[in-house]
């Protein structure tokens, strides 16, 4: 990949804020969304601006420490401490905000962010696959369809969903498309391109242009791909979010001389199989069944991240998986019981690593992760 | 070839020197830079071994030091290097426990000293040679003295696993008039129950080896054993199994 279309996405967070600042003018409607889990189908067909918030740093934690208890996660911690100091531009602009259930940290924090902003909270059902829980999924979503058209003045008919369902699966399949390339040897967008690339996208304005950024990626990568092959260990890593601010897990892996070939994280790979079927009369039936398949560690149980993260080692051809917890993530603490066993299974390194946005245990991680490269044969 | 390896701990700097005749030992305190133990610890070794650094086919650095210390062919884990060391002192060992001055670790072996699966303690002094340390300051022993002092029957339980509150706890139970060599064994006894709950969650494989500076304390050693109702085995040499383990991988280097 050349340096240029790294900036296609490096400049994305820039595009973004200028499209913000004229669009007040505008009367730009901006929805601002924190999970995988927000139908941002409906928000597109609502035409607004789906956009992702920032919860990846560490700058805002201490103001978020006057407020929410210290032994909470970092994500929630740097989300709320975005919201509480107006830091993050792109919350500073959303009409609205759509939050998930997704664990008890980030459901009771919503409630206290209420005093900020307007917060949907999604009442998120935790069983993968029972008739109840889909019943009253369509439901949730039907919900937030009726605040999006009361919060932004709209109506939302069905072909708007139809259309935003066609663009949102076409971004995926292409996201899919340019992590694949890294099941190459050599991978052709390992460690930190990868993850620039994927975290990178959610902030865009527009879905037309992420997939034409997408595409040129991809276009280009395959044009300059290197045809010697390479020795460097192939990493997968799962488990808690990752994004810019959180990745040092990722920089270790790029500095001891890894490639970080596939992410399964929320961001990454996590929804690239999942798309809206066509096959059902009411798109909201089509959402529901998409986003209640995502393999979160909040789902119980959870048999689809392991089918994933199998096929996943088998197809980026992986020499080793790193789990990464964040500080006070309970579920996905305890899943790395279920993980390790299957990786190990394999035959392969697992290392469980637990840790927060700080720089405090660089070194303690650094020598656990080169540890582990060196059990790779 | 003649090989050195380094391992440059918080504490203590162990070198060995390696040839096919001979194994030379030499130990330095740390002190405050890694860089020089590390050059007291390669010309102790050349001037007792006579031969001058040319002669030395490679060097491999590994402790938390390993980076710092200069003129080195490569710098190995502790993980991978007291693994290898192992191997070669306790051919059959399946699992090490190794406590140092700041970390406690264990380690699961497959073939040929190949490190399987390990974990460390996180971010803290619970389980490690410092704690051991802090507590025999408190008690006005060395902590060479700690398993000579210790009482098993009077053994006085020490329930705070952070180290300062630990040493409060210690000063108030010697206050109330317990006694030292029962509140010894108590001591024993939390770093042991801290450090089997790490092999345990790991599936405890045996044989065992316990290395590190701290197997030096047999009070521990009987504490591990109880608490992991199997024996433990520490090579002679049990300081320098990280240092030995750095010169075999030395010699092995491609």
């Amino acid at each position: 990949m050349t340096q240029a279309n790294i900036e296609l996405f490096q400049s994305i967070r820039e595009k973004t804020l200028k499209v913000l600042l004229d669009g007040r003018q505008t009367g730009l409607k901006v929805v601002g969304l924190y999970c995988t889990y927000a139908p941002q189908e409906l928000v597109l067909a609502a035409n607004a601006i789906p956009i992702g918030l920032c919860g990846t740093k560490e700058d805002p934690i201490p103001a978020a420490e006057e407020v929410l208890p210290r032994n909470l996660c970092p994500l929630i911690k740097s989300s709320y401490g975005f919201a509480a100091t107006d830091t993050c531009p792109f919350f500073h602009f959303s009409n609205l905000v759509i939050g998930e259930t997704t664990c008890d940290g980030k459901k009771k924090m919503f409630e206290i962010m209420q005093d900020i902003k307007p917060v949907h909270v999604m009442q998120l059902p935790h069983v993968g696959d029972a008739n109840q829980t889909m019943n009253m999924w369509v439901a949730e979503i039907r919900r937030l369809k009726a605040r999006l058209e009361q919060e932004l003045n709209v109506t939302i008919t069905d072909e708007q969903i139809w259309d935003a369902i066609d663009i949102i699966n076409e971004e995926t399949r292409l996201v899919k498309e340019m992590h694949d390339l890294n099941q190459q040897n050599p991978p052709l967008l390992p460690g930190m391109k990868l993850l620039i690339a994927s975290w990178s996208r959610s902030f865009a304005t527009s879905k037309q242009d992420v997939i034409a950024t997408i595409k040129d990626v991809i276009a280009t990568a395959k044009a300059d791909a290197p045809t010697e092959r390479s020795n460097r260990p192939r990493i997968l890593l799962t488990g808690c979010p990752v994004g810019l601010g959180s990745e040092k897990v990722v920089r270790l892996l790029d500095e001891l001389g890894a490639d970080m070939v596939a992410m399964e994280n929320c961001s990454g790979y996590k929804t690239l199989e999942l798309q809206a079927s066509k096959q059902h009369a009411d798109p909201i039936v089509a959402l529901a069944e998409k986003y209640l398949k995502i393999p979160c560690s909040c789902m119980s149980p959870n048999p689809y991240r392991m089918e994933l993260l199998e096929r996943m080692i088998e197809d980026f051809q992986v020499d080793g998986v790193i789990d990464l917890t964040w500080q006070a993530c309970h579920t996905y603490n305890i899943e790395a019981n279920a993980v390790g066993k299957l990786v190990k299974s394999k035959g392969l390194p697992y290392l469980h690593l637990e840790s927060d946005y700080s720089q405090s245990d660089i070194e303690t991680l650094k020598v656990r992760i080169e540890a582990m490269l060196e059990m790779v044969v | 070839m003649i090989t050195i390896g380094l391992d440059i701990g918080s504490t203590a700097a162990k070198g060995v020197l390696l040839s096919e005749q001979e194994r030379r030992l030499a130990l330095v305190p740390t002190g405050w830079s890694p860089r020089t133990a590390g050059q007291q610890l390669v010309e102790s070794l050349l001037g007792e071994a006579g031969i001058g650094r040319k002669e030395v086919g490679r060097i491999v650095a590994t402790g938390y030091g390993r980076i710092a210390v200069q003129d080195t062919d490569k710098a190995i884990t502790e993980i991978t290097c007291h693994a290898r060391g192992i191997a070669e002192l306790l051919p059959d060992t399946r699992m090490v426990i190794d406590i140092g001055g700041q970390d406690s670790k264990v380690m699961l072996l497959g073939k040929e000293g190949r490190v399987v699966d390990f974990a460390m303690n996180d971010k803290c002094a619970a389980g490690t040679g410092r704690f051991l340390q802090v507590m025999a300051n408190a008690m006005d022993l060395d902590v060479a003295e700690l398993a000579e002092v210790e009482e098993l029957d009077s053994l006085v339980s020490v329930s705070s696993m952070c180290t300062v509150f630990a040493e409060s706890e210690v000063i108030s139970q010697l206050a109330q008039g317990k006694s030292r060599a029962g509140l010894i064994a108590g001591l024993h006894q939390s770093v042991a129950k801290r450090v089997a709950g790490m092999a345990s969650r790991m599936g405890i494989a045996a044989p065992i080896a316990f290395t590190g500076g701290v197997a030096l304390n047999t009070g521990i050693k009987r504490a591990l054993e109880r608490e992991l109702k199997q024996e433990l085995f520490t090579p002679m040499e049990c300081q320098y199994s990280g240092a030995l383990g750095a010169a075999l991988l030395a010699r092995e280097l491609k």
